[in-house]
């Protein structure tokens, strides 16, 4: 478990500092809600409609940004020769990398979204069904990534095909992200039903994530 | 613990990389693995890191630990240093110390063997080609593995540190373990075997293709 911890501090700590990628996402994220207004026009009951929908596309591009680095780094400098070397299996690596991409792109979003619901209209209640299931559906986000960024691991300009290959397995996660945030807003369906839903698919996003991402590696470094 | 490659055949990228080697490497025994560029020397280093896959032969090992690998038993200095430049020397050595498991890593005395304690709080964005180089040994020195694999150790490195590399690779062989080293100039070890990897025939076949090409 010390090699997991090793990985997880180097990756958030590589994150955090000049040029790491954290503040990256939330700034995007903050810039795509900000525009949106404008973009619309001053028409509150509208906003508030779609709010919760602008919100959740704005997290998954924002959660694309820094993911073609994810694994290409540690490949062009060698790293990923060694943490093959290592004793811990390459699943639960490539899974605290997940999970260390989350804590420093996905979380931050989930904190910033109730004070940019704001701009949207949005009032408490919804602001509370939209964090709760931004917090459940980032991690799958950012999970499913994993496989994307695998595959693309030794290309040097991966990052549009990194989002042609993710966009598309995140459907489901997006449509019952916003599911249940709308239900939450205007009904008439009870928040729970999409909910209970879109946990699911951050458990199996979860697993399936690491497993595919760790063998498209494999095949890669061959 | 020894290290027998029997009969290794490597096939990439459509051509023969290396055919018909084999090698023997005992306890505190070096192997200078030569060649001309492109004789498949890093490609022999990876296949015995795990890194590349082997088309026919196999690796025998006698002693070590047998729950453990021979990637995972080994070090492997290739030609990238492995290194964040957006974290200090420290923490750099810390990481790889921490991921290989090392149970008390003395980083310092690490670093000092190596030259680079004064460094230990610079950002490695900030260290020379032949700095990086050091760092990326020091690695070798701080977890402890009985096999080392060395692609080109001593290149980038100034007469200085590539004495401190000899004293470091002896005091490895003294110990009981086993080198690896692909080079093409002296790397400072006396009694070292050499395994000579000629350039692989190419089949019968593939060379009247090359004829028409």
């Amino acid at each position: 478990m010390n090699a997991l911890a090793a990985i997880l501090v180097r990756d958030m700590r590589i994150a955090i500092r000049v040029g790491g990628g954290a503040l990256m996402g939330v700034l995007f994220f903050l810039v795509v809600v900000t525009l949106t207004p404008f973009a619309i026009g001053p028409d509150l009951a509208l906003l508030k409609r779609i709010g919760p929908a602008i919100l959740w596309l704005a997290a998954l591009l924002a959660s694309l940004l820094a993911l073609d680095r994810l694994f290409t780094s540690d490949h062009d400098d060698g790293s990923l020769d060694l943490i093959l070397m290592g004793r811990a299996p390459l699943e639960l690596v490539v899974a605290v990398k997940g999970l260390a991409h989350w804590l420093t792109t996905g979380l931050p979003l989930v904190i910033a979204a109730p004070l940019i619901g704001l701009f949207l209209n949005l009032d408490a209640p919804a602001e509370g069904a939209l964090v709760l299931t931004l917090l459940v559906g980032t991690p799958a986000l950012n999970f499913l990534g994993l496989i994307g960024a695998a595959i693309a691991v030794t290309l040097r300009r991966g990052g549009l095909l990194v989002a042609v290959i993710v966009l598309p397995l995140t459907v489901p996660v997006l449509i019952f992200g916003v599911a249940a945030a709308n239900a939450a807003v205007i009904g008439p369906v009870p928040f729970g039903t999409p909910f209970t839903i879109l946990c699911a698919l951050t458990l199996m996003s979860l697993v399936v994530g690491p497993f595919a991402a760790a063998a498209a590696l494999r095949q890669e470094m061959e | 613990m020894r290290l027998t490659a029997v009969d290794l055949h490597c096939h990439r990228g459509g051509r023969d990389v290396f055919s018909g080697v084999g090698f023997a490497v005992g306890p505190g025994e070096a192997l200078i693995v030569t060649g001309r560029n492109g004789a498949g020397k890093s490609s022999l280093l990876r296949t015995v890191a795990g890194l590349v896959r082997l088309t026919r032969g196999r690796f025998e090992l006698e002693g070590g630990d047998p729950e453990l690998s021979i990637a995972e038993q080994a070090h492997y200095l290739g030609h990238q240093d492995a290194l964040k430049p957006a974290l200090s020397v420290g923490e750099n050595l810390a990481f790889w110390a921490g991921f290989f498991g090392a149970p008390n890593p003395d980083l310092v005395q690490a670093l000092d063997a190596v030259g680079l304690a004064a460094l230990i709080r610079l950002p490695a964005a900030y260290l020379s080609a032949g700095q990086r180089r050091r760092l990326s040994i020091a690695r070798l020195i701080a977890v402890k593995r009985p096999l080392w694999l060395l692609d080109e150790p001593t290149s980038t490195l100034d007469v200085s540190a590539q004495d401190r590399l000899a004293g470091l690779m002896q005091a490895h062989l003294a110990e009981g373990g086993l080198i690896l080293a692909a080079t093409h100039g002296p790397v400072g070890l006396a009694n070292a075997k050499e395994l000579r990897l000629e350039h692989a025939p190419a089949s019968p076949a593939r060379e009247a293709e090359g004829a028409q090409a």
